[in-house]
């Protein structure tokens, strides 16, 4: 029983990262924008929360005050969201304005931000005394905190429900707000007939470049989010330059295609990925098999892509112009 | 509309056009392809913005900047590739971009269609519909958003004679109730039939309008194209030899599984132009596709070519195209995607010619001289158009792009010549020097097999005419007795006969 509950346990958080990035970029695909940097998008949300609520709790540490348990909270967010969110604005601003490819754009980013958080990450470390040195732990606990722990359940309920921060809960109603939004609102169904036919939508009156800059800046707002979960609550505010956002970051893309663009499918898609994920620790591998067992979640999305184009369903197919630049007057 | 100029790059897609449209007329936009009709109500409904001129709605000047500017001024476009989102239901598609309630778009539905007699399901999703549903839907749509001035760009190329009708007594409708149409089309005995009044536009040119009750259909497409020309498709006499394919029990599915050709059998002779008529979709392709040995056929399917000169009998299914080119087959393939399936865009005309040909070769070696020698003998006996032999293909415009296949693939003598939509989006003149090609083809003996979607064409060019109907054979009729109406009736029920309702 103990496996098994921690088993869900590193599920669950291992899932919670991959869902803010696939349900960003959800959002993002909804509109036709395929933006390949959501590991550099999330790199952009991780440091910025790190360098934020450093400099935060430096700030309170030098002035002598006790810093503000809110404050702590809402800066590193509101920043994550913010520098993620200026990663969509910049992919947009390349791929809508002036038209460039979408996968490069994308892996550009996702290069680009990654060389830059670590550049910062580095940077931080040496400010905070030397490698792996940084540490925001007044930040990290709050992030940390099991406020749902009080509910009167059972203990092993509470074990697999309530063991969590609340940035876990949050991905949840973040997935589930991105899909009443797509689906029962007029400004979402616009922006999935963007992501369908752009040229559909321009001619029924719809503003096509703004819905589609929204949607990446919020989009990418949403999979930063990613990075600060990552940081503050699965590595506990520290920092380390192994590339393991980017992996992570890579998956969120895989979950995408897996929760074929449904927001609602990418919540337990998430968790069957932390799932099948960290299997491996508890049915006793060698390092070796384990390397193939970390395979599975994409084994797992290739096995879905061929079930999904076995079946062509229309509803479960990518949008339509998903990849495409969209110019009103080309003929 | 007044002195309006658009251009893209260098060339004037319009130049000075002025138009007037009437309330209460049916007002036909008339022009060969490319001659800027589509971009000149483009304008009007605001997805091109002219470089300049003037338009006015009621005596007001307006300016439209967009779409969403150009329903304020109740000017709607139903575009010729439909504007529509697959996955969407009708009504969805209807409320796009206007915020409103489902249910109050589903009630105005409802309304037009009581009007005007539609036949519209509100929560069907479009990609299960058909052809002329999607189109209804889009009007529906236009005339939800309270359209007056109604733009429809080549409605009937999709339709069937009997659609098209319906459609007419709808536009018909809708002059009735005070409203303007506007149909850009190139079919001149649609102009004749259903407008009021005709402009005619000329490589963006504005040539003049006149009233339909007083012109006919040879001085409309003097001025369409220019000069005199002759509207008579020639249909030669010509002894028929021997069979050159005979096709048996054809039966073709798709990779879903899906019957596309049921129980196919027909033959072809030497010496004459077998048309195929059907909608779109019903089994044209995957025929010649199989027939080319690109589709795989069900059991029980034969497939026989008989040479001309040996009186030898080959069995074709089962083998791919390149064990039918090796046995020395002789035939011809102009398919219906020429950049796609033809030729290669990216490449020059000789490296096209050079296809067809390249796996004759014995060296590892490409020997470029008898590309190129067929390469200039098309250009020139074609009258291709283009600065010189090394001008990429898909810089061409289509007449000429045709031109190039069409040379290639009678360039080897066929003994079989198969040709899909041969003349889509071809000019008059281009589309009579194809017809001209094809029959010059079928003096010489070869089978030609046209497949069409211009019931008058298929009735003037071809000696016998197979009809599809939904991957089966509906009848073949005899190209010189059948009419219009009865093929039409074929291509939506079997035999002709409305059996299915």
């Amino acid at each position: 029983m103990d496996q098994l509950i921690s088993l869900v346990q590193a599920a669950i958080a291992f899932g919670t990262v991959i869902m803010f990035g696939a349900t960003g970029e959800i959002l993002t695909e909804k509109s036709g924008s395929l933006n390949l940097g959501v590991p550099g998008i999330m790199y952009l949300g991780g440091i910025a929360s790190l360098a934020s609520s450093f400099a935060y709790e430096q700030a309170c540490k030098s002035a002598g005050t006790a810093p503000s348990g809110f404050l702590l909270v809402v800066i590193p967010m509101i920043c994550a969201f913010l520098a993620a969110a200026m990663g969509g604005l910049l992919f947009s601003f390349l791929t809508v304005t002036l038209r460039a490819n979408q996968n490069v754009t994308g892996l550009t980013l996702t290069i680009f931000a990654a060389g830059l958080a670590n550049l910062f990450g580095g940077s931080l470390n040496k400010f905070a005394g030397g490698v792996g040195q940084i540490r925001v732990a007044a930040t990290s606990t709050l992030y940390r905190d099991k406020f749902l722990d009080f509910i009167p359940l059972p203990e092993v309920v509470n074990k697999f429900l309530f063991n969590y921060g609340f940035m876990v809960y949050l991905a949840v109603l973040i997935a589930i707000a991105v899909h009443l939004y797509l689906n029962k609102t007029t400004s979402g169904m616009n922006l999935r007939a963007i992501g369908e036919s752009p040229a559909t939508a321009d001619a029924a009156g719809i503003n096509v470049i703004g819905h589609k800059y929204l949607a990446a800046c919020m989009g990418a707002g949403i999979s930063g989010l990613g990075g600060l979960y990552y940081v503050m609550d699965y590595t506990k505010g520290t920092w380390a330059n192994d590339g393991t956002i980017e992996s992570l970051g890579w998956l969120a893309v895989a979950l995408v295609i897996f929760s074929t663009w449904k927001p609602v499918r990418s919540i337990w898609g998430s968790y069957l990925f932390g799932l099948v994920y960290w299997i491996f620790l508890y049915i006793g591998l060698s390092r070796r098999a384990q390397e193939i067992f970390r395979m599975l979640p994409y084994v797992v999305t290739i096995l879905v892509l061929i079930f999904v184009s076995m079946r062509k369903r229309k509803e479960d197919q990518p949008p339509e112009s998903l990849g495409q630049a969209y110019f009103r007057e080309d003929r | 509309m007044t002195d309006i100029t658009k251009r893209f790059g260098d060339v004037y897609a319009n130049r000075n056009v002025c138009l007037n449209i009437y309330k209460g007329e049916i007002l036909s936009l008339l022009g060969e392809n490319g001659s800027g009709k589509t971009t000149l109500m483009n304008m009007l409904s605001g997805i091109y913005f002219p470089d300049s001129g003037s338009i006015e709605v009621n005596g007001v000047p307006v300016v439209i900047k967009s779409p969403k500017d150009a329903f304020a001024l109740h000017i709607g476009m139903i575009h010729q590739h439909f504007k529509l989102i697959d996955v969407f239901t009708a009504a969805e598609n209807v409320l796009l971009g206007i915020n409103g309630k489902l249910k109050d778009a589903k009630d105005g539905i409802k309304q037009i269609c009581d009007k005007y007699g539609f036949a519209v399901e509100s929560d069907k999703k479009v990609y299960e519909m058909s052809v002329s549903e999607k189109q209804t839907l889009e009007i529906v749509k236009v005339l939800y958003r309270g359209a007056d001035i109604l733009i429809l760009d080549e409605p009937t190329a999709v339709l069937t004679p009997q659609e098209t009708e319906k459609l007419f007594s709808v536009m018909r409708a809708m002059k009735a109730d005070g409203k303007s149409v506007v149909i850009i089309t190139h079919k001149l005995h649609e102009v004749l039939d259903i407008s009021d009044r005709v402009a005619v536009l000329r490589k963006g040119e504005y040539i003049g309008d006149v009233n339909t009750g007083d012109t006919d259909a040879q001085s409309l497409s003097n001025m369409m194209v220019g000069r005199s020309v002759s509207l008579n498709i020639e249909r030669p006499i010509v002894e028929k030899t021997t069979t050159r394919l005979k096709v048996e029990h054809l039966s073709v599915r798709d990779n879903l599984g899906v019957l596309r050709l049921d129980d196919v059998s027909f033959d072809a002779f030497g010496g004459e132009i077998l048309g195929i008529a059907g909608i779109t979709g019903s089994g044209q392709k995957e025929l010649l596709e199989a027939i080319a040995g690109l589709q795989a056929a069900e059991k029980r399917s034969s497939i026989i070519y008989m040479d001309p000169k040996t009186g030898m009998e080959e069995q074709l299914c089962g083998k791919n195209p390149q064990q039918i080119y090796s046995m020395g087959v002789g035939f011809a393939f102009v398919p219906e995607d020429r950049l796609g399936m033809g030729l290669v865009g990216s490449m020059d005309i000789p490296d096209n010619m050079l296809l067809r040909s390249y796996l004759d070769g014995k060296s590892g070696f490409v020997n470029m001289k008898k590309p190129k020698e067929l390469a200039s003998q098309v250009v020139d006996e074609l009258g291709v158009v283009t600065p010189n032999l090394k001008t990429q293909v898909s810089k061409l415009s289509g007449g000429n792009v045709q031109k190039v296949l069409v040379g290639r693939e009678i360039a080897g003598d066929p003994a079989l010549l198969m040709t899909a939509y041969a003349v889509r989006g071809l000019d008059i003149n281009t589309s009579m020097a194809i017809y001209q090609l094809l029959n010059e083809q079928k003096k010489k003996g070869t089978a030609v097999i046209y497949v069409g979607e211009d019931l008058d064409v298929l009735l003037e060019l071809c000696d016998r005419i197979m009809v599809l109907c939904s991957g089966r054979v509906s009848g073949i009729v005899d190209g010189r007795a059948a009419t219009k109406e009865q093929i039409g009736l074929m291509m939506t029920s079997i035999g002709g006969t409305d059996k299915n309702d």
